[in-house]
């Protein structure tokens, strides 16, 4: 069974818990290094199954509390080791280049403004097709370096995109009831 | 659902574990993002100096909020007077993310609250007990925050009305169908409501705690009794170290059920606000709108 750690430090990680579990996926919430410590797996080879996902919420607020928390340096060298991760709206913020810099992305922030700017929409998803895309106050990517595969655009924008072992989208696939963009991340982590 | 309600509930589900900070100036909005909040609530005066300074409160000149919005990328919330649907306008013409119609200012209307369906804008509301939630989500409301008692550093209320709501939605999920007829009457809240919170054992929309809280333990203790987040108003910028009480309520709200952490995060605040114990009041906020 997969194992997926959420990062818990704030947002809307409960949503990404529940479609992970729905899928039969097991979940662990990261809230400190101890939760962190206790996730990772011993050995090598446990990580092929394993993966991460960053919730949308804010990212200033997910910013102090992961480097407070010393969270900051052993999950990015986890990503940068290959783990697959999947950020959400702030999720996709924390993978930049002014973040946790793992991912060749320029992106926007608050791109649509403030709320009342907030939308939903369906549009096509690469390799999957139309998917529903709820946008919350939400960003996109503005330019991608050689390496990044764009997997979907809105309105002439970049909405999703991947790197290697790391997938983001724009928007919040855990709020809409449809499951292939986390189904496609289960399968980044191995599953067939 | 409308799709503009459903947008509006999905902004509050992305500030859960989240702290929400009273402001008042620019200075202090980017103390609070700085520390961690989720969300700043732009006000002229915290609900401590309302409190103090006595007299009608009404809703924050524009100018002032649009400074704070300028100042940082969360989200701005700002409040109206309770029934006042004109500062809500104004408040949705200036684009503010959120409006808290709020017991905390003096009402303007003591029979009917704004009609929130109205607007695109989303608004978050205090209740005391499960019918004054759903009430308030009937009329439009898209998050829902314990009143408490604002401005006395004194969770006792938050206390009581979030333990009243927990165990009023535990009553409800464990009700057979045909009790569900007789609680939605003496509620005073629309069938279908009752059916959700039987259904789901929750409210429809993200509540927070709000009204007393000044330090760690206490945004623990709302969180322990299912808070899925905090208002933290005269709590942070009526204390002796606001940036330091600030980073420490962010991570306690994140770490609530790990006492060992909240021990290290308890340590040398600083003066907490002095605060006012609920017997010496004369003034309860939370008496205002039902």
């Amino acid at each position: 069974m997969e194992r997926v750690a959420i990062l818990a430090l704030q947002g809307a990680f409960a949503e990404h818990q529940q479609m992970l579990q729905r899928l039969g996926a097991e979940t662990v919430l990261i809230r400190n290094l101890e939760d962190w410590n206790g996730f990772l797996p011993v050995g090598g080879d446990g990580v092929g199954m394993s993966g991460l996902v960053i919730p949308g919420g804010e990212s200033t607020a997910m910013m102090r509390i992961i480097r407070d928390e010393a969270l900051f340096e052993p999950v990015r060298e986890t990503i940068l080791s290959g783990m697959p991760v999947f950020g959400t709206c702030a999720g996709l913020i924390m993978l930049d280049g002014g973040h946790l810099d793992t991912m060749d992305i320029k992106v926007r922030r608050n791109a649509y403004g403030r709320q009342l700017g907030s939308f939903h929409t369906v549009s096509e998803f690469r390799g999957i097709g139309p998917v529903p895309m709820t946008f919350i106050r939400a960003p996109y990517i503005e330019s991608v370096s050689d390496g990044v595969e764009v997997l979907s655009v809105v309105d002439g924008h970049i909405v999703a995109a991947q790197q290697g072992n790391q997938l983001v989208t724009a928007f919040h696939p855990e709020l809409d009831g449809d499951t292939r963009i986390h189904e496609y991340f289960l399968s980044m982590m191995g599953r067939m | 659902m409308d799709e503009r309600v459903l947008l509006n509930r999905q902004l509050a589900q992305m500030l859960k574990g989240g702290v929400i900070m009273d402001v008042t100036t620019p200075e202090q909005a980017r103390i609070a993002e700085a520390a961690g909040a989720c969300a700043v609530m732009a006000l002229e005066r915290i609900p401590a100096d309302i409190r103090a300074a006595g007299g009608v409160s009404r809703m924050s000149d524009p100018k002032m909020i649009r400074g704070i919005q300028e100042a940082v990328s969360i989200p701005v919330m700002a409040k109206c007077r309770i029934g006042h649907f004109a500062e809500a306008q104004i408040l949705e013409a200036i684009e503010i993310d959120y409006i808290d119609e709020s017991e905390v200012l003096s009402p303007a209307d003591d029979v009917y609250h704004i009609n929130k369906r109205d607007f695109k804008v989303p608004f978050v509301c205090g209740a005391r007990d499960l019918g004054e939630a759903l009430r308030r989500i009937g009329e439009g409301a898209t998050m829902i925050r314990t009143k408490g008692e604002p401005g006395t550093g004194d969770i006792i209320q938050a206390v009581r009305h979030m333990r009243m709501m927990q165990s009023e939605i535990r009553r409800i999920a464990g009700m057979t169908d045909d009790e569900l007829y007789e609680a939605a009457k003496q509620l005073r809240v629309p069938f279908d409501m009752v059916q959700y919170v039987h259904e789901n054992a929750k409210l429809p929309v993200v509540n927070f705690a709000a009204g007393g809280v000044a330090t760690p333990a206490d945004a623990a203790l709302m969180m322990q009794l299912g808070a899925e987040g905090v208002f933290v108003g005269s709590g942070i910028f009526k204390s002796g170290n606001p940036e330091k009480r600030a980073q420490a309520i962010v991570k306690a709200v994140t770490n609530y059920n790990n006492p060992k952490i909240l021990a290290e995060l308890s340590e040398d605040l600083g003066e907490a606000m002095v605060g006012i114990n609920e017997s010496e009041i004369q003034l309860l906020m939370a008496e205002r709108g039902k």
